[in-house]
């Protein structure tokens, strides 16, 4: 219930309306924290509920789709086939806004394929990973974004190198590409409104811990480790309306990006400046920080312009799943006429 | 040995002919102008295409049986052979039946050689080098000829090849002529070179008029059709013998007959990365709201196993086209086979029973496309419609495509105003007893609307749940669905003989051959009744059918009896009473095949 004390958006809901059921992830899961801000973006946004479909696979990262967003629909559905779930509810009707969480099992491993040809259709969605390297509901295996000789009590010694899923998406023609930590509050939730803003898939790569099986001080996906060695590329904020900027900042210092509806991600200038309209560049970084073992986290790539699905399909204004029966069916003459031809 | 000197009178419009070809040489267009020029002399026919899993060079036959009875079944032997394939001659030659007659290209060493059937050869070089086809065409001008000398042995009239040519280069005037002009080359070469061919003939046409208000069409081309009229908006589809063409028929026809008021496409298609995902967008999409489908063969539904697990669990509708060919595994892919029934019926792990619906012939190929999506929206469930590759890719004679006779069931959906007059939602309540619940569309704006749906134990609001009770009355009440589709699916047809302590049971494109062997049977002394299935969940009417008879031969085109098995779980009780005729070799049963397999039958 809305009470006067706390804060409305422009659509007059709280935050609370944006909540979802209580989390049953263990205590200090960080995704609880990107759930936070899924939440806190929703809602500053002023996201319709109901536009919005919340789509998952399976695994801890998939069930917390309950755990946000409760009066939007959704879908938990199959491990690692959230990106063909989420690709026929767009066509299906692409006015809805998805917005999907998904692990390292299921986007690294068994959904690879799946995930990379999301991209390659560049179906509208916000795409979350949620990255912890190693497999949580069934007990602590490695999964493919596990670093090579990354220890676990169980699993030993991982002896593979590492999907990295930024490269990945880059390779596949994503024209969103970020990387951050669930330990970095503010990031994750201004690269999540970023997200929502994009026109095409966005993919979010979030460095997640896993508090029971791959938190202890030397895992490279722990607390410990990100908040020591996360090297944000920038300070990013999310500007809904061009109009609202008024900090002024000197020269070089900010990069604004103007995506194609009018919002703008200021990028403030931290340590060597990466230009994120420059492919090359964001494959390069990724594989400089790769061989340096540097953990660097912020929007690695932006290139808008793609046709999205449902524009490439031609689709109309109307969605495919609002069409009336007189549009769905023809009529009789037609039939007749069809009729005629097999003769 | 010589043929007897006496005159034969001409077997009339009841005869078949192969057609032995190299697969890749374009004798598609020749074949399909035979059957459609048969067919338009009014006399039913139809052609079934025996190809191999290859591209170029490999045999290749195809078989034109006309029938005046209207038999459609694969005959049992064919007394024409058309021997444009030197690799496969000689043993083509020696599957023709004594008094057969034999046309043979003259370009090549071959010649038949048995007394006991006629040859004629084809001037095939001289023809084909006059043709004015450009040098990498001239294949196909060879066919013409083939073509043309048949219309003069069998009688096909001249005007109706030339039709039937228009026809298939859709009125385009110029190839059609090109081709038409060889195949009229031929005839008259033919006519004039073998006078006592015609003055004697063996197999002959005659005009009938038994094919007005029909249609030639294959069983692809009508699920197609039948899926619009049903108003699929969303194909999804990988890429599979004998599949792709019903993908293909849609690409086709959506332009045409979906595009919206608006200039937009009233429908989609998407050419998936695997079955895997083809069926995964299905039930997005079905889930969001559109009539999806997919379609694919034995391969592509065992990589659907846990999509379709899901569609069950979750309950969303879609459909999936099953146009079988033989497996396990890959099997014979360009061959057909009944045999992915139980997988069909039973896809996926744990306790999952799905709706499949059985095609006899084209017509009901179009009538079950659109039906389809009413049973999945009702249901709210995944819908399986099984095919094969015999009914989907070869030509029938066929009624007209029938109108739907019902407008479209969307099944129970909530709208906004719907919550609001209800003032709560339970997705997965049963307040009609029937185990199915409403659903509500991802954009309904009303706050009780949203719902996650899961393959996961779910309670009737459809929150998560590992409670017993919660899980047991979930799955009762989807047993209590099963049930219901038991009575909504297409029920059985009955043709039942008082004479018969005998009945035969089939399903899909076995129908024609069940009804020869029946007549066969007859004409043995075995007088027979018939039940052709066309649906599961099985029904009532099939357990009184297995009860009224003292026996019933089961008749299908697999090797382990899979549909004698459902049967039996369905009427433990007549288990004894039913017998199988259960035979997978890759061709279309015969009719001979299947009566003599009944009368071996030890416990008839």
């Amino acid at each position: 219930m809305t009470t006067a004390r706390q804060p409305v958006n422009a659509l007059g809901l709280t935050r609370a309306d944006y909540r979802g059921a209580p989390s049953t992830l263990c205590a200090g899961c960080g995704h609880d924290s990107v759930a936070s801000q899924i939440i806190a973006a929703a809602f500053e946004l002023s996201l319709p509920p109901h536009r919005v479909i919340r789509m998952s696979g399976i695994g801890c990262s998939s069930k917390s789709a309950a755990y946000f967003l409760g009066r939007s629909h959704g879908f938990n559905s199959l491990h690692g086939r959230m990106p063909a779930v989420t690709t026929g509810a767009h066509v299906a009707n692409h006015t809805l806004i998805p917005l999907a969480v998904s692990g390292d099992g299921d986007t690294g491993s068994i959904g690879l394929g799946g995930f990379k040809h999301l991209l390659r259709r560049n179906v509208p969605l916000v795409y979350i990973i949620e990255n912890n390297g190693v497999y949580g509901l069934t007990k602590g295996q490695f999964s493919a974004t596990a670093d090579e000789g990354a220890r676990l009590k169980h699993a030993g010694v991982n002896l593979l190198p590492p999907i990295d899923l930024c490269a990945e998406a880059l390779l596949a023609g994503c024209g969103f590409v970020a990387r951050s930590f669930a330990g970095d509050a503010k990031q994750v939730r201004e690269l999540i409104k970023a997200a929502f803003a994009f026109h095409g898939t966005a993919v979010l790569d979030v460095i997640s811990p896993c508090v029971t099986f791959n938190n202890h001080d030397d895992s490279t996906k722990s607390y410990a480790y990100g908040k020591a060695h996360e090297e944000p590329l920038h300070d990013v904020t999310f500007i809904p309306r061009y109009e609202e900027m008024v900090a002024e900042f000197a020269p070089g210092e900010v990069r604004d990006l103007r995506l194609h509806d009018g919002p703008v991600i200021r990028l403030r200038r931290l340590a060597a400046d990466h230009d994120p309209s420059d492919r090359l560049a964001a494959l390069m970084l990724l594989e400089q920080a790769r061989a340096a073992g540097e953990f660097i986290t912020g929007l690695i790539y932006l290139s808008e312009g793609r046709p999205t699905l449902a524009e490439s399909l031609g689709l109309g204004p109307t969605p495919l799943a609002e069409l009336p029966a007189d549009t769905l069916r023809p009529p009789p003459e037609a039939l007749a006429a069809v009729n005629d031809e097999f003769r | 040995m010589t043929l007897p000197n006496i005159p034969q009178l001409p077997t009339i419009n009841e005869f078949a002919i192969t057609v032995a070809t190299v697969n890749g040489s374009g004798s598609q267009t020749a074949n399909q102008a035979i059957v459609r020029a048969i067919f338009r002399m009014g006399i039913p026919v139809n052609g079934k295409n025996l190809f191999p899993s290859n591209i170029q060079g490999e045999p290749t036959w195809f078989t034109i049986r006309v029938s005046a009875r209207g038999h459609s079944a694969r005959p049992a032997e064919a007394p024409i052979l058309i021997a444009f394939n030197p690799r496969t001659a000689e043993a083509d030659l020696a599957a023709l039946p004594p008094g057969g007659i034999c046309l043979y290209p003259d370009d090549g060493p071959w010649r038949p050689r048995r007394d006991d059937v006629t040859g004629y050869s084809l001037p095939v070089k001289e023809l084909v080098a006059a043709s004015g086809f450009e040098p990498r065409l001239r294949e196909y001008a060879a066919n013409m000829v083939y073509v043309g000398a048949l219309a003069a042995l069998i009688g096909i009239e001249l005007e109706h090849i030339r039709g039937a040519l228009l026809h298939h280069f859709k009125g385009k005037a110029q190839p059609a002529a090109l081709n038409f002009g060889v195949a009229q080359a031929a005839y008259e070469r033919f006519v004039a070179a073998y006078p006592q061919a015609l003055a004697a003939p063996r197999f002959r046409l005659a005009p009938l008029r038994a094919t007005d208000g029909k249609i030639l069409i294959d069983g692809n081309t009508a699920a197609a059709l039948g899926a619009i009229f049903g108003g699929v908006s969303f194909l999804t589809w990988y890429p599979i013998t004998p599949a792709t063409s019903l993908a293909d028929a849609l690409g086709a026809y959506l332009p045409r007959l979906r595009t919206g008021p608006d200039g937009h496409p009233a429908y989609a298609i998407v050419q998936a990365e695997d079955e895997i995902a083809t069926l995964g967008m299905a039930v997005g999409a079905g889930w969001a709201g559109a009539r999806a489908m997919t379609c694919t063969s034995g391969p592509g539904l065992s990589l659907m196993t846990e999509f379709a697990g899901l569609a069950y669990f979750a309950e969303i509708p879609c459909v999936v086209w099953d146009v079988q060919r033989v497996g396990p595994s890959t099997g014979l892919p360009t061959r057909t086979a009944q045999g992915d029934l139980r997988a069909a019926a039973f896809l996926g792990h744990g306790d999952a029973r799905h709706v499949v619906l059985l095609p006899g012939n084209v017509a009901e190929c179009f009538e079950f496309g659109w039906r389809a999506f009413d049973l999945a929206e009702r249901l709210q469930t995944l819908v399986f419609v099984l095919s094969d590759l015999d009914l989907g890719m070869n030509l029938w004679t066929s009624d007209l495509l029938a109108y739907p006779d019902a407008p479209m069931d969307r099944g129970k959906v909530l709208s906004a105003a719907d919550l609001e007059r209800l003032g709560s939602f339970a997705r997965f309540a049963d307040p009609e007893g029937d185990g199915i619940g409403a659903r509500t569309l991802p954009g309904n704006p009303h706050p009780l609307a949203a719902t996650l749906s899961r393959g996961t134990g779910h309670n009737e609001r459809n929150l998560y749940s590992e409670r017993p009770e919660d899980w047991k009355a979930n799955m009762d009440r989807l047993s209590r669905k099963y049930e219901t589709a038991r009575r909504l699916v297409p029920q059985p047809v009955a043709e039942e003989d008082p004479e018969a302590t005998v009945g035969l049971i089939g399903f899909g494109s076995t129908e024609g051959v069940i009804r020869e062997a029946r007549d066969l049977l007859r004409a043995q002394g075995l007088p027979t009744s018939f039940l052709r299935l066309r649906a599961v969940p099985l029904g009532e009417s099939a357990r009184r059918f297995v009860a009224r008879h003292r026996r019933c031969v089961v008749v299908e085109l697999n090797h382990d009896g899979q549909m004698r098995d459902l049967l039996r779980i369905h009427c433990p009780e007549h288990a004894a009473r039913l017998l199988s005729v259960a035979h997978s070799d890759g061709l279309p049963l015969t009719a001979e095949f299947v009566a003599e397999s009944v009368r071996a039958l030890k416990r008839l």
